[in-house]
């Protein structure tokens, strides 16, 4: 069975359709990329499948669960990166990790134990008592992905986690991400630079709303390069580096 | 039951320890009502007169008349302050973290209600003990009773806040609903003069300030510092806190997306 099922999701902004008949499965263990250009639906696909919206088009399932029908299990199989950053700056690292495994309802030892081996996978454990402020943009990110693992779920989704960061660090974070998904975590990455995938990647290519293509990152770039085979795909044109999928 | 408790018990630690640490907020929030106290009053004592009315068995000073006001006051700056940080909140991310939680959405945001609340009561007491210093006290055993009617009426005013926060998609429109939401609640109350004073002048006036939920909340509290229940006021305010909350959980519906600014 997929950990992951969008069938046939739509919705609409008044008369504008932000997304068309919109149909992903993914399946654990993998790494998916949503590639495309900005407005092209990916914010609104992800905040369908965080809750945030709602659509009466279309089943969106996590972990077996339909998130019309029962979102509270489907959103505990789930857990997010959001694009803009959600940290109390003032507060430290474990703080903050704790606010967030409270919001989950994981208290007391347990609370502790998954805090601890979440800093510890991303490699953050001995930056838990610093102040959040002190971290710079790239440790951030990571401490983020560290809160999203806290109970443990079965789907992460990231929008847009490399904005706004370093070469050394973007690289980091893709890196982190596809270990997670080396270990059994389906990664839904949501992104517009194509460097940030690799060959065996998944990847869904949205554009104005539609998914144009759904297929493995090598498959779809076959003898050239991704961002062309985008570019071809979207008929838009790659950004100036050939990386970015701006169109 | 215990995920909700802990919960309940994440969020209104964090509350307090942002409260906490914006000193400027707490001392603000204790400077307004001390000014009207000692300022205000001081100079209004002597323009205002003001007959033996319920819960007082004597004649009081202005000052003693105006410290419930004062009480409500402080809930309604912090109500609204809290609804200003949940705007902030929406813009800035926490907010989704907070309702990506996987307990029921009402429980979280009542959860975050309990804890703008329980701010708001740390508050009062602060100011009560600086105004019995300034020589003005009410008897001992209604600083007990107080503390049920101030979460009752930090709820209400709370629920209201949310339910604000949850229409405004902006934070520049905020300053605008502080100057129609505060002031008008405030002035058209019991706050500053009792009923029957402000009938004098107009009785519409007095029947705008017997239908705001506010004047309740003061009248709530004035009782409770005497030891008495004011079931009439009690009733207003908890019906106000129903509607507003269930407005708050309307407003913050997936199904009407707040969030719908945002897109791409």
């Amino acid at each position: 069975m997929n950990v992951f099922s969008v069938q046939n999701v739509s919705y609409s902004y008044g008369s504008k359709k932000a997304l068309d008949d919109v149909t992903i499965e993914l399946e654990a263990g993998r790494f998916c990329a949503l590639l495309g250009p900005n407005g092209a639906g990916k914010s609104t696909l992800f905040n369908l499948l965080t809750h945030l919206f709602v659509t009466r088009e279309g089943t969106i399932h996590i972990a077996g669960h339909d998130l019309a029908r029962d979102p509270r299990k489907a959103l505990a199989r789930l857990g997010v990166v959001f694009q803009q950053p959600t940290l109390d700056l003032d507060m430290s690292v474990k703080w903050n990790l704790s606010y967030f495994a409270g919001l989950q309802g994981i208290s007391g030892a347990q609370a502790k134990g998954r805090i601890q081996a979440v800093l510890e996978r991303l490699d953050m454990a001995e930056r838990a008592d610093e102040k959040v402020r002190a971290l710079n943009g790239g440790h951030r990110r990571r401490m983020e992905i560290a809160r999203a693992l806290i109970h443990e779920p079965d789907v992460l989704l990231l929008d847009e986690p490399t904005v706004g960061l370093d070469a050394a660090s973007r690289a980091a974070i893709t890196d982190y991400a596809h270990d997670l998904a080396d270990s059994g975590l389906l990664i839904f990455w949501a992104t517009h630079l194509v460097d940030e995938i690799r060959p065996f990647d998944d990847v869904v290519v949205l554009h104005k709303g539609r998914v144009l293509a759904h297929d493995r990152a090598e498959t779809l770039a076959g003898d050239g390069r991704l961002i062309d085979a985008f570019t071809a795909l979207t008929g838009g044109r790659a950004g100036a580096n050939g990386r970015e999928a701006g169109g | 039951m215990t995920a909700y408790l802990t919960a309940l018990k994440a969020i209104v630690t964090r509350e307090a320890w942002r409260f906490l640490n914006q000193r400027s907020r707490f001392f603000a929030s204790l400077v307004r009502p001390m000014v009207w106290l000692v300022v205000f009053a001081a100079g209004f004592r002597a323009a205002l007169g003001l007959s033996i009315i319920p819960p007082y068995q004597t004649y009081i000073t202005y000052e003693v008349y105006i410290v419930p006001g004062l009480v409500g006051m402080i809930q309604l700056f912090n109500a609204m302050q809290s609804s200003l940080s949940l705007v902030y909140d929406q813009e800035m991310g926490s907010m989704r973290l907070l309702l990506t939680s996987p307990l029921p959405r009402g429980w979280l945001l009542f959860c975050k209600l309990l804890a703008g609340t329980a701010v708001s009561i740390l508050q009062v007491y602060v100011f009560l003990a600086l105004a019995a210093a300034f020589g003005i006290s009410m008897p001992a055993p209604g600083y007990v009773y107080l503390l049920p009617a101030l979460v009752v009426s930090g709820l209400m005013l709370g629920a209201l806040g949310l339910l604000i926060s949850s229409t405004i998609r902006q934070l520049e429109n905020f300053a605008g609903v502080m100057n129609f939401v505060i002031f008008p609640m405030f002035f058209l109350s019991s706050a500053l003069y009792p009923l029957w004073k402000m009938q004098e002048s107009s009785k519409l006036l007095r029947d705008i300030c017997a239908v705001n939920p506010f004047t309740h909340a003061v009248e709530l509290i004035r009782f409770a510092l005497y030891g008495q229940m004011n079931w009439e006021a009690s009733g207003w305010v908890v019906l106000a806190f129903a509607v507003c909350m269930l407005g708050a959980l309307w407003g913050y519906d997936p199904a009407r997306t707040m969030f719908r600014p945002k897109r791409g």
